[in-house]
């Protein structure tokens, strides 16, 4: 099967007063049309950064994709025009934020906000884009569409707020939809309905979601594929199933052990030893050596690829090189 | 002895405090010494200074001597701006002018700093009766727009026959009077809202008196939004001043200032014929306030990290 | 809402009471009056005229008179012009009110494009250009850039007239009337868009480039929405809003006149009436429109109140 994007050794990086942040580092993977792949990561891993580099939206003039292509569709999304890719965003792909408190627009009603890409890229008619958003309100689980159409962000909750974001995002239903963090500013119940809504939509269109978290129960409850990032670059990716049950990277290992498993009790959480590293300070090495636990001395001097290391399952890290076994 | 441990004791979270500014001040300097245009206004303003106070020592025509025969002469290798209606030489009396604007700019703007943040201290301090009686006068102050109430009591002062040595002194109150309220809301907002900081909460529980709350702890917050709109407003200060004393109401001639050396703008052959007269004076003012206001924009820059956003 | 409207008014009422009080004594106390003036009077004359216009009478009791009458819609009496303020006021208002709206819409008008452009291309050339510019008209004296402009524009290069409302003895009407006026607004505008336009653009230039940031703003890319909506429908609508308030204060500059642009453009507007009475110690006018201006700018700042609680949605009393 074709994927529905390939992104290849996608780079992005920041200038800033005390030098360049690497932020995303030569990443690729793919994404197949109607699977989930997680991207999961430390905060400032380069998740968000990714996803805001498909969409085009990385913020100049710091901000810039260094290299790299992203095939959608039959084009490169980073070739191909402004006004091209503007069609393509909220339309074929379309993405979800972390915060939806303060992504709607506070001073536009939801339904406009709903409407807006309809109109566009559909072209309907302000009527027919009103009744369409309606439906949409509804689709996501909202009673009382037409009072909620009505109404302006503040007079919403954050769990509410984010289903109408779904509803946007799925308007015009996309081929991908990214959704970055789209529960960790909600309260724990109020997750649950958002992913369920998420899933949901996903069923009745056999979309491609790519979903950026932190939390692994979410990877656990949505994911098909994952890919760990660390530091701006991949260290490990693999089915789910056999990455929860075979994880090969200390960082993955990591991870996981930190992660509360309910019924089992435990005298303390495991937690990463340090910190992630300044990305300012980052040199030809493996960037997660000064906190692993099988740190060699080849892991402080040479970057490892990213390899295969099991059926299905890549990972880059020397404990798996051939060539350092051998040094 | 009890006297000088108490002393003592408060003396240790003081020190603390009067440490960190220095540093934040050479900090502040630092960057703002990388701004370019602030810079350029900030030599401008020393420039002008110097020229206007040192200047007319210098000049042969300094004693402003009348000669009528040598009245109207165009600019020339002489008289380097030509002299006016009476043979005086206007470049030395465009200098000695500057040094009248320029003292009732920085006099009257010192001024009403001054008035507006005591007032806007006690008012944000003390609040209650006293904050209501200063804030309502602010307020009465602000309904009549600043124009005209800088008319009217500019009329007033001739009404009461205020000799002109005295005016000049007078527009510096006026000023300050009409500055005042701004700069005491503003003192006072801040007061409010620092007065709320976990810090002031820390001085409570330590005990320390209110004079020291206000001198060492609140004050140094609110000093270099001062500095900022003190320096913003010398250049309006010297507007409102040239405006008042073109149309006759605020410094008064024999005492030359810009604006009543525009006046012979006037009469309408110097109007259209003898443009030197009133255009330099134009022009100095014109220079002098946007060097202030570019200087104080990048003193807003350094010193208002709130605003930092806007440019 | 209701109480916090009523509070308002109530506050209202009191300042207004104290700028009456104010005003009043500014004036009753000044020495000489208006029938000092006039030399050609004999002294039973002047006193005559005096218990006439009650001018001998103690100063409270006058107060509460002009109070009395202030309250009953009248201004007071012109003696320098012989017709009650309230008609003067009427006359001349109107041209300030011309020069007024059509300098402020332009002023507006000019100041939310730059400060949308040089928001959006922040640290471009041109943003910079502009905000030179905009240093550069915030710091001219009104005046002289007036007189500046009569001596190049009507003096030298005579393309527009020096100034008044139309030309002395002219007796254009209809269409020829118009563009008559139109000719003499060009220079007292152009000043007042000048000095009104840079402080705004820089106001505005600052929410936009506050509004820019936004999640929402990112959001409405993220849509596919042309990014001209997204930067006049998204940002500027949010960047307006605490511009909204200032159309309250606005609202006395419209009528209240500009004294210096009217005296130097010899416009007739109140401003130019305001700035006579002073010569010819017309206290009955200065007195009555220093009052009104007082209530115009009372009523501009509870209007911008009331504005900036209707406008946005999240604000709610």
């Amino acid at each position: 099967m074709n994927p529905l994007i390939e992104i290849n050794h996608l780079s992005t990086h920041f200038h800033t007063g005390s030098g360049t942040v690497k932020a995303v580092d030569d990443v690729s993977f793919r994404i197949h049309p109607g699977e989930t792949v997680c991207i999961v990561g430390e905060s400032g891993c380069g998740k968000s950064i990714t996803a805001m580099s498909i969409m085009g939206l990385v913020e100049g003039p710091h901000g810039k994709v260094v290299n790299g292509s992203i095939q959608f569709d039959g084009k490169d999304l980073l070739r191909i025009s402004k006004e091209e890719l503007r069609r393509i965003r909220g339309n074929d792909i379309s993405i979800i934020f972390q915060e939806p408190m303060s992504s709607l627009n506070p001073v536009i009603t939801i339904g406009k906000q709903i409407m807006e890409p309809l109109m566009i890229h559909q072209r309907l008619s302000k009527k027919q884009a009103y009744a369409r958003a309606l439906e949409l309100i509804e689709l996501v689980g909202i009673p009382r569409a037409e009072q909620i159409a009505e109404s302006y962000p503040h007079q919403l909750s954050g769990g509410m707020l984010q289903r109408i974001m779904i509803a946007i995002a799925i308007s015009c239903e996309p081929k991908l939809l990214i959704a970055d963090e789209p529960t960790t500013a909600l309260d724990v119940t109020i997750q649950a309905q958002v992913l369920e809504t998420l899933r949901q939509s996903k069923e009745q269109s056999n979309m491609s979601i790519m979903l950026i978290t932190h939390d692994l129960g979410v990877v656990a409850e949505m994911a098909d594929y994952v890919i760990v990032m660390y530091a701006g670059k991949i260290v490990e990716e693999g089915e789910v199933t056999e990455l929860f049950e075979r994880p090969k990277h200390p960082y993955t290992q990591g991870l996981l052990r930190s992660k509360p498993i309910i019924g089992q009790r435990t005298e303390e959480l495991f937690s990463i030893p340090g910190q992630v590293p300044n990305p300012l300070e980052l040199t030809e090495s493996c960037y997660f050596h000064d906190r692993c636990d099988s740190c060699m001395d080849i892991c402080r001097t040479r970057q490892p690829e990213l390899k295969q290391v099991s059926a299905s399952q890549r990972a880059a890290c020397w404990l798996y090189e051939e060539e350092a076994q051998h040094e | 002895m009890s006297n000088l441990s108490t002393r003592e004791a408060g003396r240790v979270p003081d020190r603390r405090v009067s440490e960190a500014p220095p540093s934040l001040w050479r900090q502040a300097i630092q960057q703002l010494s990388k701004n370019k245009m602030a810079m350029a206004g900030f030599i401008f303003v020393i420039f002008m200074l110097v020229a206007c106070f040192i200047g007319p020592l210098f000049s042969p025509y300094a004693d402003g001597k009348v000669n009528i025969l040598i009245k109207h002469q165009p600019p020339s290798a002489k008289h380097w701006l030509g002299t006016d209606h009476l043979g005086r030489d206007v470049l030395t009396r465009l200098l000695q002018a500057g040094r009248i604007s320029l003292t009732v700019g920085l006099a009257s703007m010192a001024l009403s700093m001054t008035i507006g943040t005591v007032l806007g201290i006690i008012s944000g301090y003390y609040r209650g009766i006293v904050d209501q009686l200063i804030m309502r006068i602010a307020d009465l102050l602000f309904t009549i727009p600043g124009i005209p109430i800088l008319f009217i009591m500019g009329f007033l002062m001739s009404e009461w026959k205020v000799p002109t040595d005295y005016r000049l002194y007078l527009v510096m109150v006026m000023l300050s009077l009409i500055g005042w309220p701004g700069v005491a809301r503003l003192v006072r907002s801040q007061m409010l809202t620092l007065r709320e900081r976990e810090y002031m909460q820390a001085a409570d529980v330590l005990g320390l008196s209110d004079r020291r709350k206000l001198f060492h702890h609140l004050l140094p917050n609110v000093f270099p939004l001062l500095i900022v709109i003190g320096t913003l407003g010398i250049g309006g200060a010297i507007l409102a001043e040239s405006a008042l004393s073109f149309f006759g109401l605020g410094v008064m001639p024999p005492t030359p200032s810009w604006g009543n050396m525009i006046d012979a703008a006037n009469n309408l052959i110097d109007f259209e014929k003898r443009p030197w007269l009133w255009i330099p004076p134009g022009l100095a003012i014109f220079a002098t306030v946007i060097a202030i206001n570019v200087f104080g924009d990048g003193l807003r820059d350094v010193l208002d990290p709130k605003k930092q956003t806007s440019r | 809402m209701r109480t916090y409207l009523l509070r308002r008014c109530l506050y209202m009422l009191l300042i207004l009471l104290g700028a009456s009080l104010l005003i009043f004594f500014l004036f009753s106390l000044t020495p000489g009056d208006y029938v000092d003036n006039n030399l050609s009077l004999s002294e039973e004359r002047k006193a005559e005229l005096r218990e006439i216009y009650g001018l001998n009478k103690p100063v409270f009791e006058r107060y509460v008179n002009w109070m009395g009458n202030l309250l009953q819609g009248d201004l007071g009496y012109s003696l320098a012009q012989q017709r009650p303020v309230a008609q003067l006021i009427q006359d001349y208002i109107w041209n300030s009110f011309l020069l007024a709206v059509v300098a402020t819409f332009f002023t507006w008008f000019i100041a939310v494009i730059i400060g949308v452009i040089t928001a959006y291309k922040q640290y471009s050339l041109f943003d910079t250009l502009v905000m030179i510019g905009i240093f550069a008209a915030m710091s001219i004296p009104s005046f002289f850039i007036g007189l500046f402009l009569i001596k190049v524009f009507a003096v030298d290069l005579k393309i527009l007239p020096p100034g008044g409302m139309i030309t002395t003895g002219s007796r254009a009407e209809g269409w020829d009337y118009i563009v008559e006026v139109m000719n003499h607004m060009v220079l007292p505008v152009a000043v007042m868009v000048l000095l009104g336009v840079g402080s705004l653009a820089r106001y505005l230039r600052s929410n936009v480039l506050e509004v820019i940031k936004q999640d929402y703003v990112r959001t409405a890319r993220a849509k596919g929405l042309k990014e001209r909506t997204v930067l006049y429908r998204h940002a500027l609508k949010n960047a307006m809003l605490p511009a909204i308030t200032l159309v309250g204060f606005e609202l006395p500059g419209l009528f209240s006149g500009s004294i210096i642009i009217e005296k130097i453009f010899n416009w007739p507007g109140i401003g130019q009436l305001y700035l006579q009475s002073f010569t010819v110690r017309d206290y009955p006018l200065l007195m009555g429109f220093t009052m009104l201006l007082a209530v115009l700018t009372v009523i501009g700042t509870l209007l911008s109140d009331i504005l900036y609680h209707a406008s946005d949605p999240r604000v709610k009393l």
